[in-house]
């Protein structure tokens, strides 16, 4: 179970950020989660949204270089130490974090979702599933 | 080893090769001064007489000749006999400003024939060999001058010129082609199409291919070879001092025997016209010495690239240039080291990058600094920041590794390098404003 994340490559200029949400706005498509990873010289936007496939080639038509990775969306409940629990499990199974970001659920004001790029995902999810955590899927995230 | 079409000449000792440069050399100043005005001017600006130039050791003597005096010269200005006397003109693609036209009479196309049958002759061919000449034909030089080495070797030619690659091929497996000529990508996409068709190499009987007019890597010739499974020989000339043959290679592959008995070839510095001692890399300069109809003196090809008086295991006597390495306007000198964008872009073309880079010169501490700006393409992106900057590092690597110094490799969004009129500005040398 996984769900679909749209990575984009972009300059840290201004009103970059502005262009690429702009092409996603125009398809009437919601954002759920953004983050930005940057460097010196570039950036990656990566972005949790409603239907991937358009948002991800409305980018591409304007010129982006964007691509669309499988990352996991785990629930957790909005309370302190939950996020802790989660990683302490993927830690005991060896897994490693490429990077992880939180959004809040609009429609559960009680719990929060995490999404995690690991260098396993078969072997997290695994290991978050035996351990009683809920691993979401498109349909929990988007529903 | 006996693959020569004019061995006397080809196998020559140093000491006939010079004998011969000398006498058609002092027979062609002469010439030239008597029947192009355009060159007298040049050299009696210069202050130099026919009388003046005795053996090959004079050659410094006398002006050069460049791109712009062909251009200045359009289209009669450098003729060297009576128009009667001509046969053929052929002419460049003029994609950097006006075409250059050069003109043949009979004896110059017999011996661009036979140079060009010289390099078929050690590519293998011989007259059993059915030899398909896949290069355009027409005002282009690569059609016509193969045609006529085929013909002089006695191949059987199959005059195809380029395009209509399934026809080629059909050609190819019916009539048994065992030589194909043309340009190293045209040869590449024929290997392509061979293979889209459903055959294997040994489903023809291509032994060798003779390609040119274009620059291409080793990397190029060994996937040529795989796929149409033959040996690849390289073959260098220009329109202006004739066209394909001026330079060929033969099975040894290192470097291409240049005619001597017709071009006598300089290297000199770019910039300041000196001429330079053998091995030296620099600009690559021909002096045409028995061309009738077009005779041009010291001309500077703009190409550079390194001339080698080292044995050949062909036996061959004649000098051998190296695959030129850039062209002369378009180099930069970083760090002491001689730089060409072109480099850049055979680096960038492997490495699975479009040749949409931006390098940018500058100084710091006293120390040249080189960054290289790269469009990013999304067969290289990942999601991680990790990846990219491996990618930039690898990319790094493989430039230091062709130019000899250490670049540093920014990985840019697409169609974000600057354009002017349409054409990418390759080059920002921004050392000039501290000087």
């Amino acid at each position: 179970m996984s769900v679909k994340q749209i990575s984009v490559f972009i300059e840290n200029k201004p009103g970059k950020l502005a262009e690429v949400t702009r092409f996603i706005a125009e398809k009437n498509i919601n954002l759920k989660a953004l983050s930005i990873a940057d460097t010196q010289d570039f950036g990656i936007l990566r972005i949790i949204c409603g239907d991937a496939d358009a948002a991800v080639s409305a980018i591409k038509d304007g010129g982006y270089v964007a691509t669309v990775t499988d990352v996991l969306a785990v629930e957790i409940e909005d309370k302190p130490g939950s996020l802790a629990e989660i990683l302490e499990y993927l830690a005991k199974a060896e897994v490693v974090v490429e990077y992880t970001y939180a959004f809040l659920s609009v429609k559960n004001n009680e719990s929060a979702y995490m999404i995690f790029r690991v260098d396993d995902s078969a072997k997290a999810e695994k290991a978050l599933t035996e351990a009683n955590v809920k691993v979401a899927d498109a349909d929990m995230v988007f529903g | 080893m006996g693959n020569y079409y004019q061995p006397e000449m080809e196998c020559a000792s140093p000491e006939t090769m010079r004998e011969i440069q000398n006498k058609k050399l002092v027979a062609q100043v002469k010439h030239v001064y008597e029947n192009v005005k355009y060159y007298r001017d040049l050299m009696d600006e210069k202050g130099v007489k026919p009388d003046d130039v005795k053996s090959v050791d004079d050659l410094y003597k006398l002006p050069f000749l460049t791109k712009n005096d062909l251009r200045d010269a359009y289209p009669y200005g450098l003729l060297g006999c009576d128009l009667k006397k001509c046969v053929r003109i052929q002419s460049t693609s003029g994609t950097t400003g006006r075409r250059v036209v050069a003109f043949y009479t009979q004896d110059d196309i017999d011996i661009w024939d036979e140079c060009c049958a010289r390099a078929i002759v050690a590519a293998g061919g011989t007259n059993e060999d059915v030899c398909q000449v896949a290069y355009g034909y027409g005002l282009f030089t690569g059609g016509p001058g193969l045609n006529g080495g085929s013909h002089k070797v006695g191949c059987l030619t199959l005059p195809m010129s380029s395009g209509n690659t399934e026809r080629q091929i059909q050609f190819m497996r019916d009539l048994h082609s065992t030589i194909l000529c043309c340009t190293p990508s045209y040869a590449a996409y024929i290997g392509e199409t061979l293979k889209d068709m459903g055959y294997t190499p040994d489903d023809i009987d291509l032994k060798a291919g003779i390609f040119g007019a274009e620059p291409w890597t080793e990397e190029m010739r060994r996937d040529i070879e795989k796929s149409l499974g033959i040996k690849a020989y390289d073959i260098y000339g220009l329109t202006e001092t004739s066209g394909p043959g001026v330079s060929f290679e033969c099975a040894e592959q290192g470097g291409m025997h240049i005619n001597e008995d017709h071009f006598i070839p300089e290297i000199i510095d770019p910039d300041t016209g000196e001429v330079l001692p053998e091995g030296s890399k620099g600009e690559l300069v021909f002096t045409s010495i028995d061309k009738e109809a077009f005779p041009l003196l010291r001309y500077r090809t703009r190409d550079i690239c390194v001339l080698s008086r080292k044995k050949c295991s062909c036996g061959r006597t004649l000098i051998r240039m190296s695959k030129p390495m850039g062209r002369s306007d378009d180099m930069l000198i970083i760090r002491g080291v001689n730089v060409f964008p072109s480099q850049i872009e055979t680096v960038l073309l492997k490495e699975g990058y479009p040749p949409n880079y931006q390098i940018e010169v500058d100084r710091a501490n006293n120390t040249d600094t080189l960054d290289i700006y790269v469009e990013m393409v999304p067969e290289q992106f990942s999601d991680t920041v990790k990846a990219v900057a491996q990618k930039e590092k690898e990319l790094a690597a493989a430039i230091t590794q062709m130019l000899g110094i250490r670049p540093i490799v920014h990985l840019v969004e697409p169609k974000s390098i600057t354009r002017s009129e349409g054409k990418a500005v390759r080059v920002i040398d921004r050392r000039k404003l501290h000087d």
